[in-house]
């Protein structure tokens, strides 16, 4: 299921609140950059629903221009939102907006750059220790 | 001394990065007064090693080994996640013996990861005799793995289509006569030893207390979820593999030696799920069929259709999901590892604010949660 990023935030309340839907478990956000799209270069971030109660399964995609990735964050639907979205703004650059504390997660916080994005360079260097490659 | 002179204050305390009970590289800043915990603040990605960054540079065989070092304790699992991802993607099928040996490698490694975390839950409370034990049995398990595929930890075993090497008849009777020394025998002096000891019970019963609807909505899986009552295991709830055609019981926690959803419920559900892995374990001795180990085709190389897919297995720690995004070629456009420990310690900081934690508890609430920190930080 595709989502327009303005939606987002109301799909997401309804697809955790409508009984038939019940998706309480917010499985896995992923982010994946396409630098080279035909209609413009895009970053799509995928959010894998689960119902706990209802045994189905649920895949939503949202369109995100490259250059400027912005979406609502989710993390006051389902708390795992958090830790997810941090990793994928921290890895992909992608701002979720309304995120109480949106820093890197994995990577240091003087880390420069979103090291997922099809385009990234490695530094040579970090704090004087040496990017040797074999 | 007058009482003003008394002169009480909080304290910023560093848990961690190395910490013996963190179980890894793993930072907690805990804001204490005395030896109550006010606050906690979880720092992880000190292991990180950038599987996801490497998974896009290498081809689809190459990203297997990679897998495995992220949940180290149950490798196999890991190796599985990502193998049936693949085979999704690209349509393989996989031989029938192939899916016994898979489930009967996956439930032992499930045995020998409760084991490593029956044995350090008890060292981090205090008690050291249980984690000998553990260790001792633990090694059988790695002793049969080693001659399956020489490996004791990053094992490779599952992969793309099938398995590495075939079961031989000397192997599956290790493994029968591992059965029949483990269960019941061992497990119930488990029990005696460590699970019923009035002094564990009152350590980890009533402590770090996580309501259901709580732990799902932190995304919490596997043993750490089910010890808050809640009926959830991809096993039997969406099968794969051959599960569906395996009998077996999911134990959740009860709340017997106190709240429902405490430490000593967590754990206990993680003793119980030895006896069923052992139980599965038999099924497959008993049922498994002759045939190939692995799809010949798949063995030498992989190349999949564009497309995506999302996988998920049940792991000793929780749901072990894969997003593989393929654009054609021999080398994944994308590799998303959901690691279930990554999820289960997020609700850590929010477990201490609860209600009012001592700062051994915080320990005995990070041990109950089990993780891994190689696949918190991937």
């Amino acid at each position: 299921m595709v989502v327009k990023a303005e939606a987002w935030a109301a799909v997401a309340g309804l697809c955790r609140d409508d009984s038939r839907l019940g998706f309480d478990l917010l499985s896995c956000i992923t982010g994946v950059d396409y630098p080279e799209r035909e209609d413009g270069a895009e970053i799509e971030v995928i959010y894998n629903l689960d119902s706990i109660a209802n045994h189905h399964e649920l895949t939503v995609k949202v369109k995100l221009p490259r250059d400027d990735p912005r979406i609502a964050s989710v993390e006051e639907i389902w708390r795992t939102a958090d830790w997810h979205e941090r990793e994928t703004y921290d890895l992909l650059g992608v701002v979720f907006e309304g995120h109480h504390n949106l820093v890197r997660i994995l990577c240091a916080e003087d880390w420069v750059g979103h090291p997922l994005r099809k385009d990234y360079e490695p530094p040579d260097s970090f704090h004087g220790i040496k990017n040797v490659i074999y | 001394m007058t009482e003003a002179k008394i002169r009480t204050e909080e304290m910023l305390l560093n848990m961690g990065p190395q910490h013996p009970s963190t179980h890894g590289v793993f930072r907690v800043v805990v804001r204490t007064d005395g030896e109550l915990v006010l606050e906690s603040e979880s720092h992880i990605g000190y292991l990180h090693r950038c599987f996801e960054k490497c998974a896009e540079g290498n081809n689809y065989l190459q990203v297997v080994p990679y897998t495995d070092r992220m949940d180290y304790l149950c490798a196999m699992m890991n190796n599985w996640g990502y193998a049936v991802a693949v085979e999704k993607l690209a349509g393989i099928e996989v031989p029938e013996r192939a899916e016994y040996i898979r489930v009967m490698v996956a439930e032992l490694n499930r045995v020998a990861s409760h084991l490593l975390a029956f044995g350090t839950y008890g060292l981090d409370i205090g008690a050291i005799t249980p984690f000998l034990y553990a260790f001792r049995d633990r090694e059988r398990i790695l002793k049969i793995f080693e001659k399956l595929c020489g490996q004791r930890l990053n094992y490779s075993y599952v992969r793309i289509g099938g398995v590495t090497f075939d079961m031989t008849e000397e192997i599956l009777a290790d493994i029968e006569a591992f059965c029949d020394y483990f269960d019941p025998k061992i497990i119930d002096e488990y029990d005696n030893l460590l699970s019923y000891n009035g002094i564990f019970i009152s350590r980890t019963a009533n402590v770090g207390v996580m309501p259901a609807d709580l732990a799902i909505s932190y995304g919490v899986t596997g043993p750490s979820l089910r010890g808050s009552g809640v009926q959830r295991d991809l096993r039997r709830d969406a099968p794969y593999g051959i599960y569906d055609r395996l009998e077996f019981d999911v134990p959740v926690g009860t709340g017997e030696m106190g709240q429902l959803g405490d430490c000593w419920d967590r754990y206990m559900v993680r003793m119980r799920e030895m006896r069923q892995s052992i139980r599965l374990v038999r099924q497959v001795l008993r049922d498994i069929p002759e045939g190939p180990f692995c799809d010949k085709k798949a063995y030498r190389a992989v190349k999949p259709k564009a497309g995506e897919t999302y996988k998920r297995v049940e792991g000793a720690r929780g749901e072990v999901g894969f997003y593989i995004v393929s654009d054609g070629t021999n080398i994944p456009y994308r590799v998303k590892a959901r690691a279930p420990s990554f999820s289960n310690i997020s609700i850590l900081d929010k477990l201490t604010s609860l209600s009012d934690v001592m700062v051994a508890d915080l320990v005995a609430i990070i041990g109950s949660l089990d993780i891994v920190l190689g696949e918190v930080d991937r």
